[in-house]
């Protein structure tokens, strides 16, 4: 059956509370989620206070500011800290999003920041987690131009209404949050490959320079892989770019539609 | 995740679990299209078969097989009848699909529910038949 409760030893237990920063006016509290593979030990939720006249105003300058002042064993995944490479996905306050686009001025009038992993993946370690699988869904949809026409010397040529059509799918960075927060996706994501792959196939089916189309229908013509969307709407809600994964979806579905009689 | 796909992940690769059994093929889009159209023709015959109860109500046999016995409201009956139980079916599967996970329980309970399905459905339509004949 689907796991509506967590696993023993993945529930919350405890946490340590961090003192203040000596010296500060204005805190911010932070509780993080902590854990670590090597102690054996249940997670925790951490309380810490960041020095908001010290730090930068997003939720990822409190994390690397906790990181560098007070416990350097706090991990998290983060590189451009400007919202293009989507490494630093996390629920933050109840929502998928990216720590570094996301203030933490904005999260709940006054009160705590909570940062916890994405959910319902495996956690490799505090607010790390594993996305092989959501690696390898995006790799099965084979995400890169399918011709059989001899390439042309100099380039495949795509006319600027094609090219629009493309709009509001190439932007999509792969930072899970979409996936992760569809529980379509957390019941079966071993078979349903989600929003963001699902958003993926339908951008190369939108291409008007792939000539697979075809094959790529077929591929996600399947009771798991495409048709687990139940338009629950929690990808477009989520996504921290602005996109309409549903909709991609939808227009999956309305294709294999249309092919069929 | 099964925990015996989990125990397998460290050496199968990621790419073969995702890739499984291949795409399932044009079913899929059969049951979805037919959920949508079931749904559109029981939007439809709603109201005429909420009319049609309400005739119905307070007669006895006879007065009910008189009613049924016209065509036009046998017919419609019958629409209502295998719209609503193919609807059904197929909703109640999506609902086994989602949230049964064991291979084996979920095959019987697709199979269960294909059985309750058609029984509902030729239950109904006898019913319909024999009234409207007045047998």
């Amino acid at each position: 059956m689907v796991e509506f409760a967590l696993p023993k030893n993945s529930r919350i237990t405890g946490g340590k509370s961090w003192p203040k920063p000596e010296g500060a006016t204005e805190t911010r509290e932070f509780r993080i989620y902590r854990w670590s593979p090597d102690d054996g030990k249940n997670p925790s939720v951490d309380t810490y206070h960041v020095d908001i006249n010290d730090c930068g105003p997003m939720v990822l300058d409190g994390l690397i500011w906790i990181k560098n002042h007070i416990d350097p064993t706090l991990s998290f995944r983060r590189s451009c800290r400007e919202g293009v490479c989507g490494s630093c996905a996390m629920n933050i306050d109840g929502q998928n999003t990216l720590a570094c686009t996301k203030s933490m001025h904005d999260v709940a009038d006054g009160g705590a920041v909570k940062v916890n992993p994405l959910p319902h993946q495996p956690v490799v370690r505090d607010l790390i987690p594993d996305l092989t699988n959501f690696y390898a869904q995006y790799a099965s949809i084979e995400p890169w131009l399918h011709t059989t026409t001899p390439t042309p010397q100099k380039e495949w040529k795509q006319s600027k209404e094609d090219r629009e059509k493309l709009d509001g799918l190439y932007e999509c960075i792969l930072c899970a949050c979409c996936s992760t927060s569809c529980p379509s996706y957390w019941w079966n994501s071993d078979r349903y490959l989600g929003p963001a792959a699902l958003l993926q196939a339908n951008r190369w089916v939108m291409d008007s320079r792939d000539e697979a189309t075809g094959e790529r229908l077929d591929n996600v013509e399947d009771a798991f892989r495409l048709y687990r969307c139940h338009t629950i709407m929690n990808c477009t809600k989520a996504c921290p770019k602005g996109l309409n994964p549903a909709k991609a979806i939808a227009n999956l579905k309305l294709k294999l539609v249309e092919r069929q009689s | 995740m099964s925990d015996a796909t989990r125990s397998n992940s460290s050496i199968r690769t990621a790419l073969k679990r995702v890739r499984g059994l291949g795409a399932s093929g044009s079913h899929a889009t059969s049951d979805f299209w037919w959920q949508r159209v079931t749904a559109v023709g029981m939007l439809l015959l709603t109201v005429p078969v909420i009319v049609i109860v309400m005739m119905l109500l307070g007669r006895n046999q006879a007065g009910a097989g008189q009613i049924l016995g016209t065509p036009v409201i046998a017919l419609i009956m019958l629409l209502f009848v295998v719209a609503s139980s193919w609807h059904m079916k197929i909703g109640m599967q999506v609902v086994i699909e989602d949230y049964i996970h064991g291979e084996k329980v979920k095959l019987v309970a697709i199979l269960a529910n294909n059985f309750f399905a058609l029984a509902v459905a030729l239950a109904s339509a006898y019913a319909i038949f024999k009234l409207s004949s007045g047998v």
